[in-house]
């Protein structure tokens, strides 16, 4: 298994960057999109409500691979023409800021209510208000599954390894079929998956703990 | 337009119907398993076994922070070198079943912990053992808390088997690509049908779990 990094370290530290170059990115854009539906399911409309809802369900219920591979094999036929990192990480945006939504929202909800109540009645609008009371103590509160949110991220670009998205995955796979060390290679790919989730999951532990 | 009436032919639902079922067969085999497994670690996790406790604990936090994808790779692809030969059905099953039930072991642990420790004290003082007051008080509780985290695993366990197409296991992903293979007109009419089939079956559950939630709380 050491032979393996010691004979592909350069591959595998391509793949680990891509990994994380992947899951920050779509963290960025998954926590934009997916604020602004958790806003829309806070706004007094009735529309707005829906358009929200209709998002949250679909894209939490159709598989990432599904998504990932509309943009790799759809979207570059008929649309714009994508590379596989691209599309992948589109994917995952679209599909993680569902998650991100409902969990915003779960944050929103556990403000108290007075907060609003109280920001009004000293003049803020409604926009103003979640802007500047509401949403900073919500996220207090989403933190940690925030942090959940980002580990399932970077576990889940694996799918770009479906879309010659040059992963870890992908890199990993592309080692094994050609040395056909099988066995040694995706433990090191493993490890290296560790390397980034393994601490995250203990802070966000501890993190869980401290709040209570 | 006219592509989707060619693609949506009789033939071509029966063979992504096929897929459906193969991707429910194996998500049913896959959560009753893990549902088994994993409720008998998170127990133990929540008992504080001296050292087994522990070392489940250390197991669990490892398989929790793999990619499935990765397991499913290791399964198909890694063990055979050590002598473990699984058809893509079986490869797919064992490795889907040992990354929820280490998800499942954490929600079990975590549900249990989340009932009061009042009720055990208090079952404890009324003259059960221990044993006695962790089944017929505790975990019931715990398993009203645990049904919400428990349907969302459940359902991501559903779309996490369409991962199982890069073993060639014939379920709903590997047919509609094999469909949309033969022409590419077929691309934007069998990703819709994807669409529509996995939405169906994960949106049902959660109305179910949502009906169960309400039932029993």
């Amino acid at each position: 298994m050491i032979s393996v990094f010691q004979q592909h370290g350069q591959e595998l530290l391509v793949g680990f960057g891509n990994t994380l170059l992947c899951s920050v990115i779509a963290l960025f854009f998954s926590l934009i999109i997916g604020s602004t539906f958790a806003i829309f399911e806070a706004v007094p409309s009735r529309f707005l409500h829906i358009i929200g809802r209709v998002y949250i369900e679909v894209f939490r219920n159709i598989p990432l691979l599904v998504i990932g591979m509309f943009f790799y094999a759809v979207v570059p036929q008929y649309i714009v023409s994508i590379d596989g990192f691209t599309a992948g990480t589109i994917g995952l945006t679209l599909y993680t800021s569902a998650f991100i939504a409902e969990t915003v929202r779960a944050g929103i909800q556990a403000v108290d209510e007075g907060q609003m109540e109280g920001a009004r009645a000293n003049g803020l609008t409604f926009m103003q208000a979640m802007r500047h009371i509401i949403l900073p103590q919500a996220f207090r509160y989403v933190i940690p599954p925030l942090g959940n949110q980002f580990i399932n991220m970077v576990k889940n670009s694996s799918v770009l390894a479906f879309v010659a998205g040059f992963d870890l995955m992908y890199q990993g796979d592309m080692i094994a079929s050609t040395t056909f060390d099988t066995f040694n290679t995706y433990i090191a790919v493993g490890i290296l998956y560790l390397v980034i989730t393994l601490p995250l999951s203990y802070y966000m532990r501890y993190l869980e703990k401290k709040m209570d | 337009m006219s592509s989707f009436a060619e693609a949506y032919t009789w033939i071509n639902f029966r063979f992504l119907l096929e897929g459906l079922w193969v991707t429910i067969e194996v998500s049913l085999v896959s959560i009753v398993l893990s549902f088994i497994i994993g409720s008998f670690l998170g127990i133990i996790r929540y008992i504080r076994a001296p050292f087994i406790s522990g070392l489940f604990g250390v197991v669990i936090d490892l398989i929790r922070n793999l990619p499935l994808l990765l397991l499913i790779f290791f399964t198909y692809f890694g063990l055979p070198k050590i002598g473990i030969r699984m058809n893509p059905l079986a490869a797919a099953i064992a490795a889907m079943t040992v990354f929820e039930s280490a998800m499942i072991a954490e929600i079990v642990r975590s549900g249990i912990k989340a009932v009061d420790t009042g009720q055990m004290e208090g079952a404890r003082a009324n003259g059960l053992t221990y044993w006695q007051a962790l089944r017929v008080i505790v975990l019931p509780q715990a398993l009203k808390k645990m049904i919400p985290p428990l349907v969302s695993q459940f359902i991501s366990l559903i779309k996490d088997t369409s991962l199982a197409t890069i073993i060639v296991l014939p379920e709903l992903l590997y047919r509609a690509q094999i469909i949309y293979g033969q022409n590419t007109r077929y691309m934007i009419p069998m990703f819709l049908a994807l669409a529509v089939m996995y939405f169906a079956v994960c949106y049902a559950l959660s109305l179910v779990a949502a009906r169960l939630e309400k039932t029993t709380g």
